[in-house]
């Protein structure tokens, strides 16, 4: 079976900072990996791959810098990367960037048919998750999102059962394949990369795709041009004027730290105080 | 299957990428090991590039090089709790191009030179961390351990370029472990400004930069100095060190860098900076006495796990540069020469290093470590007495000059004794002779 895997380079946010006076984002010197969403996504594919065999090729529309981190995804064991990069995909909105995505898997399909696509559930720097259904929803497959198990694929069936989360507890799903899956983080441990995996990276050829070997047929669904969301202003989180207040604790009283506590938190919410006080006096 | 090359670096550092640049260049199949997540990641931000070293790697490095600043003023303060002494050097040669010194930081300036090295050939792992040394029945080099599955790795040369702490040489017994008495701990911080700002505090414009080294009451009577650099739009401000020191005194070397940037005459230029990346790290400065054997059965020691540091002059990245492209040239005429790489063989690395400004230069300040931890004086006194007589000097208050004179000489007289004053003359000589 041939699984995709969508990935992206994002920002490490553990090292982004917003500039003081500015306002803008100082990307500068800070580090770029792997989406750690989509490491869940290509281990839940590579998992597949050792039980099942087949191939795994793994594809990010990105910039050349993007390189790094489908280098590490082969290093982990993934057998072949794609760079989707023109200069007209600059810009793009999840909109765009899953119209190329998914144009791209169509040109790949006719090398050898695609099964499965994986997504990480969504990527650090946008949070929209909107890009996993977007390919989906454009390449008419079904659509499995925040899964946090493969319980078990049948290639020749063209069947799949997965255990996604859902509000209040787990759902047990079958559905038939090729379909695309967002997977959720903590699903699986990571693998580490042997050293032949190291080997293989470091020399790896990435396929680099543009516009024509995509197979994109409107130039007016990519980049800034098809992509209808606008940014209009972004900000950090005002900082807010109250200061911790200190709560004095004995270690050898910890009821009275407690009562003090609530004490404190109850004179602030006079309305909860009253209803408790009244529930009291209603037991009473 | 295991991997077998000429020629495996360990360590992406200024010694290691030299090393690497320069076998990778002359046809050698080489491979290049890295802890850090890309190289650059692991060192320390913010430091002086020398261009000799890496003109002689790479003649036209300023094309495309990440260069912050070239250096056309150094300042040297002497300080007191709240004065400074000093002198300034400013020269419009400097200033003209071809630039002798540049600020960088190191982070992305490591990566380009990585970038050039494996543009040369060399093939590079990154986050993969050499664990062991290979060794023949006879206890020759032949290879590396890393830390991942089927981590071994040969090679018919190692070089050793993976920094001060060296843990490979020293888990395999090449050298020893780094002494206290031997490394200085310095921390640096980078301090972000706007550009207009750091010229302005500084007297700059264009790609013009300025360093300050100083040294006196801000190491607290420990054998220390302290620097600052301005970078594009940044300032790098740190402060180091001996290790025995610190830890004599139980100083953390933070709090030692807050002292630092209160000191009234340092805070005004890096009021309102916005501080980052802080970082700490070792430096072997134990000089020419410290240095370990550089070289044996299929090994060599290049750049700072070799100790090859001038902390005078502040200068390790070009000694680091220098004798990895030394040890690369002794490998590449021995395998022109078809002679494997044994102990006997790669003591033309030594002979290389011997002729060079590397020994040299080490072989000139050999006595300078010993002789400023046993002479506490130039530490503790000689700093307030240079200030103090400045402040004499300069006050007016009534005083005929030949009294000041008079009152600065015997202040110097009751700390140092007319003796003391003449020893310190000769142990000063002697130790940077
Ligand atoms: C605060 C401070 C300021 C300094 N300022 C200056 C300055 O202004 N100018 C100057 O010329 N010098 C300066 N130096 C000294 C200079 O940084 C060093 O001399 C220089 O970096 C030495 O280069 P290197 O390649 O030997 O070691 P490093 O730069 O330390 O590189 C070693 C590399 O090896 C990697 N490594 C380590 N162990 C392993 C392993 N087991 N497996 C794989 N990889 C490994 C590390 O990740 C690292 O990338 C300064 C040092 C400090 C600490």
């Amino acid at each position: 079976m041939h699984i995709v895997v969508c990935i992206k380079q994002v920002p490490d946010s553990a090292h982004i900072r917003v500039h003081p006076v500015t306002n803008t984002i100082m990307r500068q010197g800070v580090p770029a990996i792997i989406n750690p969403y989509d490491l869940f996504a290509i281990e839940a594919a590579l998992r597949l791959k050792d039980q099942l065999g087949g191939r795994v090729t793994v594809m990010s529309m990105g910039p050349t810098q993007a390189e790094p981190a489908l280098r590490k995804a082969i290093s982990l064991g993934c057998d072949e990367a794609i760079l989707v990069t023109d200069r007209i995909f600059a810009g793009a909105d999840t909109l765009a960037t899953s119209y190329v995505l998914a144009s791209a898997i169509r040109t790949l399909d006719k090398e050898m048919p695609v099964g499965l696509v994986f997504t990480g559930k969504q990527t650090i720097d946008g949070d929209t998750a909107q890009v996993g259904p977007g390919i989906a929803k454009r390449l008419d497959m079904q659509l499995l999102t925040y899964v946090s198990r493969i319980v078990e694929v049948d290639p020749a069936q063209r069947r799949i059962v997965v255990e996604r989360r859902a509000e209040g507890g787990v759902q047990v799903l079958e559905t038939a394949m090729p379909a695309l899956i967002t997977m959720l983080e903590g699903s699986n441990e990571i693998r580490f990369a042997s050293t032949p995996g190291m080997f293989r990276a470091a020399r790896a050829t990435i396929r680099h795709w543009d516009r024509n070997a995509a197979g994109i047929e409107d130039i007016k669904l990519v980049g800034l041009k098809g992509s209808p969301t606008i940014v209009s202003r972004v900000f950090g989180p005002a900082a807010r004027a109250e200061k911790a207040k200190p709560i004095p604790f004995d270690p050898a009283d910890p009821d009275s730290c407690a009562n003090n506590l609530l004490e404190r938190l109850l004179n602030e919410m006079p309305k909860v105080r009253k209803e408790l006080e009244q529930r009291r006096s209603d037991t009473q | 299957m295991s991997e077998k090359f000429d020629v495996i670096v360990v360590g992406a550092g200024p010694a290691g990428n030299a090393a690497a640049y320069t076998l990778a260049k002359a046809g050698i199949n080489v491979l290049q090991i890295e802890r850090g997540e890309y190289p650059g990641s692991k060192n320390v931000q913010g430091a002086i590039l020398y261009a000799d070293a890496l003109e002689r790697l790479i003649p036209d490095f300023r094309d495309s090089a990440p260069l912050e600043r070239h250096i056309i003023e150094q300042r040297m303060w002497v300080l007191d709790e709240d004065s400074y002494i000093g002198g300034h050097y400013r020269s419009a040669e400097f200033a003209r191009p071809p630039h002798n010194r540049y600020t960088i930081i190191r982070a992305r300036f490591d990566k380009w030179f990585s970038d050039q090295v494996q543009k040369a050939g060399a093939l590079l792992l990154c986050e993969t961390t050499v664990k062991a040394l290979l060794r023949d029945v006879q206890g020759k080099v032949i290879g590396v351990e890393v830390d991942r599955e089927d981590g071994r790795i040969y090679a018919d040369a190692v070089i050793l370029a993976d920094g001060a702490n060296s843990l490979v040489a020293t888990r395999a017994g090449l050298r020893q472990d780094i002494r206290a008495e031997t490394a200085a701990l310095a921390v640096k911080e980078v301090i972000f400004l706007p550009k207009e700002t750091v010229d302005a505090r500084f007297n700059l414009s264009g790609q013009e930069g300025a360093v300050i080294e100083m040294l006196g009451s801000i190491s607290q009577g420990m054998v220390g100095t302290g620097f600052l650099y301005t970078n594009k739009d940044s300032i790098s401000i740190g402060i180091g060190c001996m290790l025995s020191d610190l830890k004599r005194q139980h100083l953390a070397p933070v709090e030692l860098l807050e002292r630092m940037k209160a000191h009234p005459a340092i805070a005004p230029l890096i009021a309102g900076g916005e501080p980052r990346e802080y970082a700490a790290h070792l430096i072997p400065e134990g000089g020419y006495d410290a240095l370990p054997q550089l070289y044996g059965e299929g090994w060599m020691l290049v750049g700072d796990s070799a100790g090859f540091v001038n902390a005078v002059h502040r200068e390790g990245s070009n000694l680091a540069m220098t004798s990895g492209q030394m040890a690369a040239e002794t490998l590449i005429e021995l395998l022109r020469e078809k002679r494997p790489a044994t102990a006997a063989n790669l003591a033309r690395y030594r002979a290389r290093l011997d002729a060079s400004f590397v020994m040299k230069d080490l072989k000139k300040y050999r006595r300078l470590p010993e002789t400023l931890d046993r002479q506490r004086q130039f530490i503790n006194d000689y700093p307030a007495l240079l200030n103090q007589a400045a402040h004499t000097m300069l006050r007016v208050d009534g005083m005929d000059k030949r009294h000041k004179e008079k009152e600065i000489f015997n202040a110097f007289r009751e700390r140092r004794s007319l003796l003391g004053l003449l020893g310190d003359a000769y142990h000063l000589w002697r130790a940077t002779r």
